[in-house]
């Protein structure tokens, strides 16, 4: 039997994340996909506390811890230098969505822009957890964090990182979800063989900061692909937008907020507010799909 | 090889004579020229390195730091501004214990724009850990680039080179460029004990709590701490190899000296023309440059100053709220002493003012009419 999956767990035993985090699913899968032969650049973020406190650490790749906004800097120096000393490694850039959206923006897109050859994954669970769910630039509209608290809830969308990378014009992003491990593995592999920047997205819910239940987490994955509030796509070189994962019948958006504390204070109105911007984010992303489709 | 060349240039021959593998720079006055010449280099394979054009010099110096932990030798340059956005990931570089060398051109920060020469930039990174080393002339900064490779990699800390903007950024001197085969035999590969590599694999950085992190800042204080004799010791065996010989500090005509003057950097030279026209006055004066500034030579500089009747330190830096930043230094290292003494404070030439020759020599006047310094600050040509 070929299995989608590769057996081999590099993610070892011990490591300190919450129970029910995604971003350590997402780790567990990149890992795979990638194999050993892989450098992590770790900024401030979840992963640089859950991969354990010195002299622990449990990727059993090398893992370098780098400033909050040094995540890309810092790969495409480790790339560089491995490459100036003849070795053929994968360097991959492993972020949280404060990391990327936010701080480390700037550091990501000159790396994208140089198409420097590295992998960056962002683990995004949409706000800054490791502080203790402050927003970010990914919160999602209306949410509760610590910084927006129920009175005064976000008031902005959560910000369009695949259209700011994909006008990058690199040759490879894509989204992902804790909840389809084939498709993120199949992503993670791709990726691996392409040369230049790539950028993956991979939702990762997270109980404490979401108010979620961890028993919930892929089911809050699945939830968040089948009402398209996370649609699973691949860009390839700005272009080329394709819906990776097709949903038949897609769920009212209601079915994914009720089950988190973040949505709890939403009236109905907010609810039908936050369907209309999913639809209307759908048509947007269809008309990229369909045109090129 | 000798050969006219701008300060910003030499910095970039030391980098290529040193075989910099990984360069990762940002544009900024008055460095341009540093990338513009590796990038020329690295382009033409004169120079066999990978130049990372980053955005900026937060990212150049994360670069740097990230392929020196793979083992790399790695170098950037940059100035005032440039350097205050890299405060940061300077602190980065010496906890990560990465080697990079720097080259940074002293210039003064804004507001208001400017770009001439003042030493406040690097002077206010003098805590983070890096080794700082000022030069007087272009050939001492060509010179210092591949001493500070061979220091900084043996004592797992990174170094700057610093010089004047425009004064020697962009002054030509004649530059004796040393034989690529000696610098190799000075200068072997980098091949550190530590590094990324995936087969054998390990965390670099992690959390570490008050009962392990206490220990590591001691181990940079002691790096630090030998940094002091291999900078005596690496700058005896470039002298011997190249005729050149460097230390923490340079001394003139101090022998029989009553009274010293202290500075660093152009406007030593500066003094030492002063120091000339004194003798010839029968004036007992010396002059002390520290060259090194961080580790701070305190030994050299209690044993010189415990022999004379008087100090004056000339600073083109300020640390505002208190004083000259080398005087701060000096006065401080004096003070347990038996022997010390009066030191007095000079602020000359922020923003790039010029200081001559007569300027110096009216600030030894001055002082020589003192017993003792009325104040930490004396103001030299301030026109308010």
């Amino acid at each position: 039997m070929k299995l989608s999956i590769p057996e081999k767990e590099i993610l070892g035993h011990g490591h300190l994340a919450c129970q029910g985090c995604g971003a350590a699913l997402a780790m567990r899968y990149a890992l795979k996909a990638f194999g050993t032969n892989t450098a992590l650049s770790v900024p401030a973020c979840c992963w640089s506390v859950i991969d354990g406190p010195f002299p622990h650490s449990s990727v059993n790749v090398p893992l370098f811890h780098t400033a909050f906004e040094t995540a890309a800097s810092a790969a495409s120096g480790i790339k560089a230098g491995f490459e100036v000393q003849g070795r053929d490694v994968t360097v991959v850039a492993w972020a949280g969505d404060g990391g990327t959206y936010d701080i480390g923006i700037q550091a990501l897109s000159g790396a994208a822009e140089r198409n420097d050859d590295l992998i960056y994954v962002c683990y995004d669970n949409e706000a800054y957890m490791n502080t203790g769910v402050q927003r970010s630039g990914s919160t999602p509209y209306l949410s509760w964090t610590t910084t927006t608290p129920v009175k005064h809830p976000k008031d902005r969308p959560k910000k369009d990182i695949i259209s700011i990378m994909a006008a990058h014009r690199i040759p490879y992003l894509a989204t992902a979800s804790v909840a389809f491990p084939e498709d993120m593995i199949a992503k993670f592999k791709k990726a691996k063989e392409i040369k230049g920047t790539r950028f993956l997205l991979v939702f990762s819910p997270c109980p404490p900061g979401w108010r979620t239940n961890p028993i919930n987490t892929v089911k809050l994955a699945r939830l968040a692909v089948e009402t398209r509030v996370f649609p699973l796509i691949e860009v390839e070189n700005g272009r080329n937008w394709k819906l990776t994962k097709k949903v038949r019948k897609e769920k009212p958006v209601v079915e994914y907020l009720k089950l988190q504390g973040r949505f709890k204070h939403l009236t109905e109105d907010n609810v039908a507010e936050i369907q209309e911007n999913v639809n209307r984010e759908w048509e947007i992303l269809m008309d990229k799909v369909g045109k090129d489709e | 090889m000798k050969k006219v060349m701008i300060g910003n240039y030499a910095l970039s021959y030391g980098a290529k004579l040193s075989r910099a593998q990984v360069i990762g720079a940002y544009p900024i006055t008055p460095q341009t020229e540093v990338v513009e010449l590796l990038s020329e280099m690295c382009a033409s394979g004169e120079l066999d390195a990978k130049f990372i054009k980053v955005e900026s010099e937060h990212s150049a110096m994360a670069a740097c730091i990230g392929a020196s932990a793979t083992g790399a030798r790695t170098f950037t340059a940059t100035s005032s501004q440039g350097l205050a956005l890299m405060h940061e990931v300077l602190h980065w570089a010496v906890g990560a214990r990465t080697p990079v060398v720097m080259g940074n051109i002293n210039r003064a920060l804004g507001p208001p724009w400017t770009i001439w020469t003042e030493q406040t930039d690097s002077l206010a990174q003098r805590d983070t850990g890096w080794m700082q080393v000022y030069a007087q002339n272009n050939q001492e900064v060509i010179d210092s680039v591949i001493q500070a490779y061979k220091v900084a990699e043996a004592v797992q800390l990174p170094a700057m080179v610093v010089l004047a903007a425009f004064v020697l950024s962009h002054t030509s001197e004649t530059v004796d460029i040393p034989e690529q085969e000696k610098v190799d035999e000075f200068l072997p590969s980098y091949d550190p004990e530590y590094k990324i590599d995936p087969d054998n694999p390990h965390a670099f950085g992690g959390l570490t709590g008050p009962d392990g992190y206490f220990e590591l800042r001691y181990q940079i204080q002691k790096a630090m701490e030998d940094a002091l004799a291999k900078w005596e010791e690496i700058g005896r065996e470039f002298g011997d190899l190249f005729g050149r010989h460097y230390g923490l500090v340079e001394t003139y005509k101090v022998e029989d000296a009553r009274e010293l003057i202290i500075s660093s950097a152009t406007l030593a030279s500066t003094a030492r023309g002063v120091v000339d026209e004194l003798r010839e006055k029968g004036k007992k004066v010396g002059l002390l440059r520290i060259r090194v500034f961080r580790p701070f030579p305190a030994e050299t500089v209690r044993s010189l100053l415990s022999a004379v009747d008087k100090a004056i330190v000339v600073d083109r830096n300020i640390s505002f709220g208190a004083s000259g930043i080398f005087y701060q230094e000096v006065k401080a290292t004096m003070y347990n002493e038996k022997n010390k003494p009066p030191i007095f404070g000079v602020i000359a030439g922020l923003g790039g003012r010029d200081v001559t020759v007569k300027d110096i020599m009216n600030i030894y006047e001055d002082v020589m009419k003192q017993d003792e310094p009325k104040s930490d600050i004396i103001w030299k040509g301030v026109k308010i």
